[in-house]
């Protein structure tokens, strides 16, 4: 176990955990060598597949589905990509798997910590810097195909508006003013959201958006999974306003879904 | 040429424990309360720096004497507290594990350092029912004294325990703060203003982070003041 340090190493918990236990920090580990020449690692590793993000009235929306692909082959119908990161902010994450929570976590954990000890929240812009550090942090990984791409969403308790990052490999952080969609049925969401967005949505508006973007997603997408109502299994949804985050509950989902599956029957 | 000395080890240890009861004792107190719904930390706190604090999910920490001395035991406890839930799981932080290492660390301050720590602390941790609460007060010395239902550290604490016991009931968070009110005003020579508190509470019946702090119209209230 860590030694009880009365030396003070910051407030950044990636920090200490990298000064203290070095080899719980995945970027630190070399993957060459662990995936013979000419095996591709897209197909030894889960990936994560459409995220979306879009604000609305109050707030933002973020989104995901909830299949995680190993090459052809489906290996989780009911992963989870959306997270709530503290009171005010959600991440959606696309890429490796493994990667993907490892950082989430870790992220979670830095928000709180630094909240802990310096007896205050980091500002909206704060949190979205240091995601990107550890975005970047993580390029080794991504170079050997762990690739960790997240969007990063919340409610700018300063500003008063919601706000959108969207990252890149290199720990690129760009903010987007509408709506963003990624990952490998990203494009065809983002058609969607073109088509269906406008400012000022209210929220079940900008929930009801979200869903159809998923969903054209998973018509495209072979990695992207919609709606499973046999199973009951479906995407997941964050809202994001000053009354702070809010899980979007299965039941208002699939009662979205089922009008516009009855939409679709109907043609029009 | 100097003249070669000897000090008993009962001697020193001696000095040292009054040094140290001195340092704390010129402080203001801090009490930890069980009541029905969790632990309440009541401070009387006129500075905007904090003796109270939140640790994990469950546990919180409370500090009095030496502002620097308790406010790097508090940072390391989060950093222990923290890297603990990361490496294994939230739900394997404990207090109990956490005042132990306290406990090694300021005993050791004691016994191997010139001048002891001027600080006692609470390590509190709310449990599932009234049963499972757990409160820690650490000495200056390293030793551990395992609390049931109220405890005091910093200040003329032994007053305000005798005053407490008086009063002491399990009763909603309304109750358990107006029995801290009273005993603090019994003990103090000055009035007492709710402006000068830092309040806080573990609440079991919230998720996750149970630990929130109360805000001076929330006091007021509690108090009708």
């Amino acid at each position: 176990m860590t030694p009880f340090q009365l030396n003070d190493p910051g407030s950044s918990f990636q920090d200490l955990l990298s000064s203290s236990q070095p080899d719980l920090i995945l970027n630190r580990i070399d993957a060459k060598g662990a995936f013979s020449e000419g095996q591709n690692i897209l197909k030894t590793v889960p990936h994560g597949t459409t995220i979306l993000s879009l604000r609305y009235q109050e707030g933002v929306i973020i989104c995901g589905d909830r299949r995680a692909t190993e090459g052809y082959t489906i290996s989780e119908r009911r992963i989870e990509k959306v997270y709530k990161t503290d009171e005010t902010s959600a991440i959606a994450i696309s890429g490796a798997a493994g990667p993907c929570i490892e950082m989430t976590r870790l992220f979670q954990v830095e928000l709180e910590h630094y909240e802990k000890l310096e007896g205050h929240l980091l500002s909206l812009e704060g949190k979205a810097n240091k995601l990107a550090q550890m975005i970047k942090a993580n390029l080794p990984m991504a170079m050997q195909g762990l690739v960790v791409i997240p969007i990063y969403a919340g409610y700018d308790l300063k500003r008063k508006t919601g706000r959108i990052f969207k990252f890149d490999v290199a720990g690129g952080r760009y903010e987007e003013r509408e709506y963003y969609a990624t990952g490998s049925g990203g494009r065809d969401a983002k058609g969607t959201l073109k088509r269906m967005f406008k400012p000022n949505l209210s929220r079940d508006e900008a929930i009801r958006v979200a869903l159809e973007a998923i969903y054209d997603a998973a018509e495209a997408d072979v990695a992207t999974g919609g709606p499973d109502m046999l199973r009951g299994i479906f995407p997941n949804v964050m809202v994001m306003s000053k009354k702070g985050v809010m899980d979007v509950p299965d039941e208002d989902v699939q009662a979205i879904y089922e009008e516009i599956l009855e939409r679709l029957r109907e043609g029009q | 040429m100097g003249m070669p000395y000897y000090v008993s080890p009962e001697q020193m240890m001696q000095d040292k424990a009054e040094y140290a009861r001195k340092g704390i004792a010129r402080g203001r107190s801090t009490i930890a309360l069980e009541f029905l719904n969790g632990i309440l930390l009541f401070a009387d706190n006129p500075s905007t720096l904090n003796k109270i604090s939140e640790i994990y999910d469950r546990i919180a920490f409370a500090g009095a004497g030496k502002y620097n001395e308790f406010e790097n035991l508090r940072k390391a406890g989060i950093r222990h507290a923290d890297m603990k839930g990361y490496v294994y799981s939230r739900e394997d932080v404990t207090a109990r594990s956490l005042a132990n290492a306290y406990s090694q660390t300021i005993g050791d301050v004691f016994s191997q350092e010139m001048k002891p720590l001027e600080i006692e602390i609470l390590v509190i941790e709310v449990g599932e029912s009234v049963d499972g609460n757990e409160m820690y007060r650490i000495q200056f010395d390293g030793s551990i004294l395992d609390e049931k239902s109220f405890t005091v550290i910093g200040g003329q604490s032994e007053d305000l325990t005798e005053a407490l016991k008086s009063r002491y009931k399990l009763t909603s968070l309304k109750g358990a703060l107006s029995i801290c009110w009273t005993a603090l005003e019994a003990e103090s020579e000055d009035d007492i203003d709710p402006e000068s508190l830092e309040v806080a509470v573990l609440d079991r019946s919230s998720k996750g982070r149970q630990f929130r702090r109360l805000d001076l119209k929330e006091v007021k209230k509690y108090l009708n003041k």
